[in-house]
């Protein structure tokens, strides 16, 4: 019996099936009536699984690189594919955004949602626990499985609760990233077979030659290049964000997004390294593109949702350019330039996460008062509503990537490691700096700043405690990282260094057994 | 010491917090007073570590307060450098900040954002602190950064109108141009040297001056250290307002007075000078960026002093003087007189938020009219007010005696000795400015406080001095405006106050020579009275008095006479035409491009909704082909019987 459970508590199970569990009892047992009941019962639900992170994050050891809090048990025994659950430093930071967020939407949808409200809370806590399983998962068909299977609470909560052409933007959302990830199946099932093995670690040490490596970084490349969203495959992302519910959004921008890259770092640079070497100049142009081209987009938007969703996509630029820069700064033995590069990477898609969650909150709260998302429509809010101000000024100086906030740190990072490759590759990436700025602030100014425009502006509420609870929390964390950046790049450090010396280590010629 | 530092930065950052959050609770006197007390804290400390270096010759202190983040052998920390140089910084910007924040207490009286507005100007004062102590690129970013976030704010502060609005958006817009330059440099730095802290990047250079690496950044090969210092003065030029990044300084002016003095003049747009004062080993190294830098110095100079003539703003006419001023500082650095530039720095610190404080008191006694064509006689009304503003302007246009004229005329000297290229442009260029600085600052006094009164008699019932806690600051700023310069002239240009802190090559030391050729204050200011930069002075001066006092009908003449040109300079020699109409246009021309083209047509219309289509329509076709009738499936199947029969038969058939 192959079945090994290193620790007492099965804390990641528990981080996945808990909500999921949660979710179907209010499903099926909550009327749809019962409204408060629901929001109650989800909201500790979401809390509990927030809990669980705590014991995950004290007992994690952030000094090796080897999966812990191993689960493993046997699945489908005759094909040798098996529940096995594990996370390293990169999988537990996203584990712990998933179930800070998971809070954090359950109480944006308090009051704004009035119809099935038990149905959409089971849907929020179905998707924390799907995404937890994205995460944790240690094996390919699993991690597969829970990829597949979180695009359906997703999909349903653009479907019933978005807005007027959610169903273009719900199909437009469900074909793009699902013919990615099928091309993404036949690899896991190709690479599977070939080494008679499912576990992901098992396929990062697999030979594989280099037409093969190609075949497959493209099918991986398709699957993560439509989740991040990178350009030219994004534009579902505005659409499915117009459409979406504030939650919906706010799931979307804060983890969803961050499945392809963690796909890259998991996948694509272990398994194919020598393709993705290869192709990694490619990707810094198409990283790039999503800086400044999306950027200019971006600047012309009317809609807010739409303009923060395009800055989305340039945020994830730098992303994809931290993570494919590693390539050219290994073989030049930049080994501190590199950890700069991936850390900065890898800090941008956490702090996106906060900072893209925040601002579609900010809309949130003011798309529940005044039914329009349409920048036209707002200008001197900051008049009615001051605490409101506040909070948007500083998530919008974050967005726009201020030192003292997160948003500084990943971006600032990949700037400096991308010198290192070419001064074009840093310059080109730092127009950030001013685009950003513009389209952020500018926004800003049309909303928030001048004389009261219309009547339906002056009778606007200010934030009411709930909101400022979830504003608060975010804005703390916001600044906390952006001073002290320090304790994320713990968490990850050894995983990423075992990345730049053994994981992308190439794979056609035999290098022996790599050890750190 | 190292307490004392952190009791310096940390007091001003406490007293915003406890206005911006507690403010509006406590009632308008308790958080005024916390933010003065935090302020007027870090003061007294930063006077005391000055009395150490100056009285008991207290060495230079380098510590780390925390890492910010780390990775491999590389940290980024955020920690404190106090040498001459920071401290000479933190007296002024702590001096100025708490005649501010007092002055405030009477300028914002009935402000219904009192509390904001203190707790912005207090966290102004952190940030402006942690950025001239940094001891490391990464924390001087975020300091400047910071302080233009509440610069931002505070040009906002009256979010209502449009322009003020306008103006903090064109403000942070045209910083963050700079600041792209600067991060750039920053990279660059971390580059060449594999740190950002400036003990090591100094020791590096030092070390290693002659071997020096190029960079090819596409059009050829670049000193990378030219490259370096061209970056972060991009930097500086957004920061300190230097031609063609200075249009946001003059329609900052929309912010309350208050701040006008001390973020735009008199520390936050100094930044950017003492940044390259405190690289001085690096730019050294580059006579490229060197004389880059004095040429765009001298053009700043020059060019806005002259638009400083034809401003009828008082707060306009004023900015305009801070920017050709800033142009005077710039030019010095470019002449290796970093010495001297931050010598004017600081004289100029304290004369031009005189002057702005001054010009304060008197849109309040005008009831916030700014036109000096509205203006007249003001000095029977106010005369406290009339004789700072008097002290402010003798100190600017360099009246012997008073402050302003040590430092400049060290920095026209350093010009003139200066063998970089471009430096006897310069030299022209700041001799001419010296004379424009007299006409202007002239004309002001003469249309603001002398001539006939030309306000209405409602005006006119009302205007008396202002209240005393806006008097007083005036009165303790107008005392340095008047003796800074005569006393530190000696101590910081012929001693030896920065020798750790500023390095210039022996070759291009033109301050040197200058000061070699003096013994004492007393002779230096004897030798001045006959060189050319005070008989220019005075003949401004007198050409001024003269039109306003006797001919007045001399300015139509030369209006009539002189219209093209009056024209561009009406227009601001078309930068904001430009930037308007080309940069503005372009990026939303592109934004649309872009998303209509790329997004819409391209990718959604022909990519993703075609393949739909494409999809639709095949199976439009073969929807056709199963129409459900018997007899079309019996048709097509005698149709494929025949096409395969025909196929496998079509070879035993050989035609004839």
């Amino acid at each position: 019996m192959d079945t090994t459970i290193t620790n007492q508590v099965p804390w990641l199970s528990l981080l996945i099936w808990f909500p999921v569990i949660g979710g179907a009892f209010l499903l099926f047992s909550v009327g749809k009536s019962k409204q408060k009941l629901s929001q109650w019962l989800a909201l500790i639900i979401s809390l509990v699984t927030l809990f669980f992170c705590i014991p995950l994050y004290m007992q994690f050891d952030p000094s090796t690189h080897a999966l812990q809090f191993v689960e493993r048990s046997v699945w489908f025994e005759s094909i040798n594919v098996n529940y096995h659950l594990g996370v390293d430093g990169f999988s537990l930071p996203l584990i712990i955004l998933t179930s800070f967020i998971g809070v954090i939407v359950t109480i944006a949808g308090w009051r704004n949602i009035e119809h099935r409200v038990n149905m959409y809370m089971a849907a929020f806590l179905l998707l924390t626990g799907l995404m937890n399983g994205v995460f944790a998962a240690a094996d390919t068909i699993l991690f597969y499985v829970f990829w597949e299977a979180m695009l359906i609470p997703m999909f349903l909560v653009i479907g019933i609760w978005g807005g007027p052409n959610r169903v273009y933007a719900t199909i437009k959302f469900f074909l793009y990233t699902f013919i990615g990830s099928v091309l993404m199946l036949v690899a896991l099932i190709y690479l599977g077979i070939k080494a008679d093995s499912f576990v992901i670690q098992d396929l990062q040490i697999l030979p594989v030659d280099m037409s093969t490596q190609h075949l497959i970084f493209w099918a991986f490349l398709i699957a993560f290049a439509v989740k991040i969203p990178m350009w030219p495959v994004h534009t579902w992302l505005p659409d499915a964000h117009v459409e979406a519910p504030t939650g919906g959004s706010v799931v979307l921008a804060a983890i969803m997004l961050k499945m392809g890259a963690y796909g890259f770092l998991r996948f694509s640079l272990p398994i194919v390294p020598d393709a993705s070497l290869y192709w990694s100049e490619t990707l810094l142009v198409l990283a790039i593109i999503a800086i400044v081209y999306i950027g200019f987009v971006a600047i012309v938007q009317r809609d807010m949702k739409k303009l923060i969703a395009y800055s989305s996509i340039a945020h994830m630029g730098f992303v994809v350019m931290g993570i494919f820069l590693v390539f050219s700064l290994m073989s030049n033995t930049k080994t501190d330039a590199a950890i700069i590069a991936t850390q900065g990477a890898y800090f941008q898609m956490i702090s996106h996460g906060f900072i893209s969650g925040a601002m579609f909150l900010c809309i949130g709260v003011l798309y529940d008062r005044m039914h329009s998302r349409q920048i036209s429509d707002y200008g001197g809010v900051a008049n009615v509503m001051p605490k409101f101000a506040g909070f948007f000024m500083l998530f919008s100086m974050a967005n726009a990537g201020l030192p003292g906030t997160s948003g500084f740190v990943g971006e600032f990072m990949v700037i400096l490691a991308a010198f290192q490759v070419s001064p074009w590759l840093s310059i080109s990436a730092g127009t950030t700096l001013v685009l950003a700025a513009a389209y952020t602030l500018w926004m800003y100014r049309r909303v928030m700043f001048g004389e009261v425009e219309s009547k339906r502006v002056a009778v606007l509420n200010d934030l009411s405690a709930r909101e400022i609870f979830i504003l608060l929390s975010l804005a703390v964390v916001v600044l906390l990282f952006g001073i002290y950046p320090q304790p994320i790049l713990e968490l990850t450090h050894s995983s990423i260094e075992y990345l730049l010396k053994c994981g992308i280590q190439s794979k056609l010629t035999d290098g022996g057994i790599c050890t750190l | 010491m190292q307490n004392t530092i952190l009791l310096i930065v940390f007091a001003p950052l406490i007293g915003a917090l406890f206005c911006g959050f507690l403010g509006a609770k406590l009632g308008k006197r308790i958080s005024h007073w916390v933010a003065v007390g935090g302020v007027l804290i870090s003061f007294l400390a930063s006077a005391k570590l000055l009395f150490d270096k100056l009285l008991h010759a207290a060495p230079d202190l380098n510590f780390t307060l925390y890492n910010w983040a780390s990775f491999g052998d590389l940290t980024f920390s955020i920690g404190f450098l106090v040498d001459g140089l920071s401290l000479i910084m933190i007296n002024v910007v702590t001096f100025v900040s708490l005649m501010v924040h007092i002055y405030t207490i009477g300028y914002m009286k009935n402000d219904s954002g009192y509390h904001r507005f203190f707790s912005y100007i207090s966290l102004f004062t952190f940030a402006m602190l942690m950025l001239v102590l940094a001891n490391n690129f990464l924390q001087l970013f975020f300091g400047w950064e910071a302080v233009g976030l509440v610069s931002y704010l505070l040009i906002g502060f009256w979010f209502k109108k449009d322009s003020a609005v306008f103006a903090n958006l064109k403000a942070f817009l045209v910083n963050r141009v700079g600041d792209f330059g600067f991060l750039v440099g920053i990279a660059a730095i971390l580059y060449l040297f594999n740190s950002l802290d400036y003990a090591t990047i100094f020791q590096t250079v030092s070390q290693s001056s002659d071997s020096i690496e190029t960079i090819n950044i596409g059009f050829g090969d670049w000193s990378i250290i030219t490259f370096i210092c061209i970056c972060l003065f991009i930097g500086a030029m957004g920061k300190s307002a230097q031609v063609p990044l200075h249009v946001w300084l003059p329609d900052s002016m929309e912010g309350p007075t208050p701040i006008s003095a001390l973020i735009h003049a008199a520390t936050m747009v100094t930044a950017g000078v003492f940044m390259v004062a405190r690289m001085s080993p690096l730019f050294e190294l580059s006579d490229t960026a060197l004389s880059f830098v004095l040429f765009i110095g001298a053009i700043t100079a020059l060019s806005m002093g002259i638009l400083g003539i034809i401003q009828n703003d008082i707060k306009r006419i004023i900015a305009y003087s801070t920017l050709s001023q800033l142009g005077y500082m710039v030019a010095a650095l470019g002449a290796s007189a970093y010495a001297a530039s931050i010598f004017h720095l600081m004289t100029h610190a304290f004369f031009k938020a005189l002057l702005f404080l001054a010009a304060g008191s008197v849109i309040i006694g005008m009831h916030h009219i700014q036109d000096i064509r509205k203006m007249g006689g003001l000095r029977r009304y106010m005369p406290i007010t009339y004789i700072c503003s008097l002290i402010g302007s003798l100190a600017l246009i360099g009246m012997p005696l008073f402050s302003g004229f040590y430092s400049k005329d060290a920095i026209i000297e350093s010009v003139h000795y200066s063998e970089q290229t471009f430096s006897s442009f310069a030299y022209w260029c700041l001799l001419i400015g010296i004379f424009i600085t007299a006409i202007y600052s002239t004309r002001l006094l003469m249309l603001v406080f002398h001539t006939k009164e030309r306000f209405s008699p409602s005006t006119k019932r009302e205007l008396h001095e202002s209240p005393r806690v806006i008097i007083v600051p005036l009165i303790l700023l107008a005392i340095p405006s008047i003796g800074i310069g005569w006393l530190t002239m000696e101590p910081l240009l012929f001693g030896d106050f920065f020798a750790s802190s500023i390095f210039v090559l022996p070759d291009q030391n033109g301050l040197a020579i200058f000061s070699r050729s003096f013994t004492s204050v007393g002779e230096f200011t004897l030798h001045a009275l006959q060189t050319l930069p005070f008989w220019l002075m005075l003949s401004g001066v007198m050409l001024t008095i003269y039109v306003y006092k006797a001919n007045p009908a001399f300015v139509t003449v030369i209006q009539r006479k002189l219209k093209i040109p009056l024209k561009v300079l009406e227009n601001n020699y078309y930068f904001d035409k430009f930037n308007q109409t080309v940069l503005v246009q372009l990026s939303t021309w592109f934004g649309q491009l872009f998303y209509r083209i790329g997004d819409k047509l391209l990718i959604d219309g022909l990519a993703v909704n075609g393949s739909a289509r494409f999809t639709q329509l095949t199976a439009l076709i073969i929807r056709k082909l199963q129409s459900g009738y018997l007899y079309h499936y019996v048709l097509l199947m005698l149709l494929g019987l025949l096409i395969a029969l025909g196929w496998l038969l079509w070879p035993l058939q050989p035609l004839s």
